[in-house]
């Protein structure tokens, strides 16, 4: 254990009230903040966040409980580790993924709250009158009588909970096999090797002329050359079939591909090349997706398309 | 200080995670939910050991620490293989585990 948090701890609990007070009060507000803001943030990730916020104050709290061990044990584990795999889960499963608002069963929230709120109140004055004047004897003569915190929770671990402590440690091995089992993808076509691919993409164009060469780059235009923006076809159309899967029909591309806009675009340059003054349209009117089936039907391309590269890799 | 405050803390917080765990559908935020209900739980016995003045509440508060390490790893691995097949992490599929 480091002398730091040793001395923390110990000023902690020597000096009791006004410093641990000041403590209590800062981090308590903060771990309930957090809890606040895990609930009522509609983003997943500034839920996560929020969590971690909440974890850590309460790292510190346990640094002021007399229990150093587990303060950084707290913020290796938790904020560390499980917190940093959420957000891996999250970034695997969707940044954008926001909770619908709708109520599927009717009244589910009001129940709730008020189911939380009575728990919480009941929980909250059993226990500040149950507890009510009573003293804290401090964990400073365990820690002592052990010669250490960590000393006196490893000499409890192995000798008074030892069989816990078997059972957790198998319990942990079984979790780690069974991440194994639950990620494991089996195959269950053989893998497809490039010459199988490319008959195949002849095969869909002779049937349905999809076609087989590669999809167009990006649109580089005078607005933007970002990768969101749709490429023009020779007729001058944007297509989507050249933004990435992930970004079409999001409002970047939707903003970039308005035909409106391309046309103000092209008609500023011949002004601009000309050497006229620039007279361009503010109100161009709301944005529109454009939401034809043949792009409908190239998404769904798009996507079999990665699932067939993913599979590949795999 | 008053000893009494950390668990009524660690009771609001618990409570606070049971009403993220009743609202929220998206089975992450869920699963954070009862992390933080862990959590509050752990900071309860840490406050307990103090009152005793031992050590017990303290390891049975590491192996709360472990026990949720390892329902994190199974928990987040469902969930992965339940948004590989559904193409969704809500928890208003009703039908999910039937058949």
């Amino acid at each position: 254990m480091t002398p730091v948090v040793m001395a923390a701890a110990e000023t902690a609990a020597a000096t009791g009230s006004t410093g641990e007070q000041v403590t209590f009060w800062i981090c308590g507000t903060l771990a309930v903040v957090g809890a606040l803001g895990l609930i009522l943030s509609r983003k997943t990730v500034h839920s996560a966040l929020f969590v971690a916020l909440t974890m850590i104050n309460l790292a510190v709290l346990f640094v002021t409980n007399g229990a150093p061990f587990l303060g950084l044990v707290q913020v290796i584990v938790y904020t560390g580790a499980v917190m940093m795999l959420f957000l891996f889960v999250l970034m695997l499963v969707g940044v954008d993924t926001s909770d619908s608002l709708v109520e599927t069963l009717k009244g589910q929230r009001i129940a709730a709250l008020l189911l939380i709120l009575g728990f919480g109140l009941m929980l909250v004055l059993v226990l500040g009158s149950a507890l009510n004047g009573i003293t804290a004897v401090g964990v400073a003569g365990a820690d002592e009588a052990a010669g250490g915190n960590v000393e006196g929770l490893a000499r409890l671990m192995f000798t008074t909970y030892l069989l816990p402590l078997e059972v957790v440690a198998s319990l942990l091995i079984t979790a780690a096999l069974g991440a194994l089992v639950l990620a494991h993808r089996e195959r269950w076509a053989p893998r497809q090797d490039q010459a199988q691919m490319l008959k195949q993409r002849m095969a869909r164009y002779k049937e349905t002329g999809e076609h087989p060469g590669p999809l167009p780059n990006p649109g580089v235009l005078a607005t933007s050359n970002a990768i969101g923006t749709p490429a023009l076809l020779p007729d001058g159309s944007p297509t989507d079939l050249s933004i990435p899967a992930p970004l079409r029909g999001s409002v970047h591309s939707r903003i970039a591909g308005r035909p409106d806009e391309i046309e103000a675009d092209v008609a500023e340059v011949a002004q601009i090349a000309s050497g006229q003054e620039t007279t361009r349209p503010e109100a161009l009117g709301p944005v529109t997706g454009h939401e034809d089936p043949a792009t409908e039907q190239a998404d769904e391309q798009a996507d079999q398309h990665a699932d067939d590269q993913d599979g590949g890799k795999a | 200080m008053d000893p009494s405050a950390y668990v009524i803390l660690s009771a609001v917080l618990f409570s606070l995670g049971g009403l993220g765990v009743l609202l929220r559908r998206n089975a992450i935020v869920v699963f954070m939910s009862v992390e933080l209900m862990l959590n509050a739980a752990n900071l309860a016995f840490v406050s307990f050991a103090r009152m005793h003045g031992n050590l017990d509440g303290q390891v049975i508060a590491f192996f709360v620490m472990i026990v949720a390490a390892a329902e994190v790893v199974v928990g987040l691995a469902i969930i992965m293989t339940i948004f590989r097949t559904r193409r969704s992490v809500s928890v208003d599929e009703p039908h999910l585990l039937r058949n």
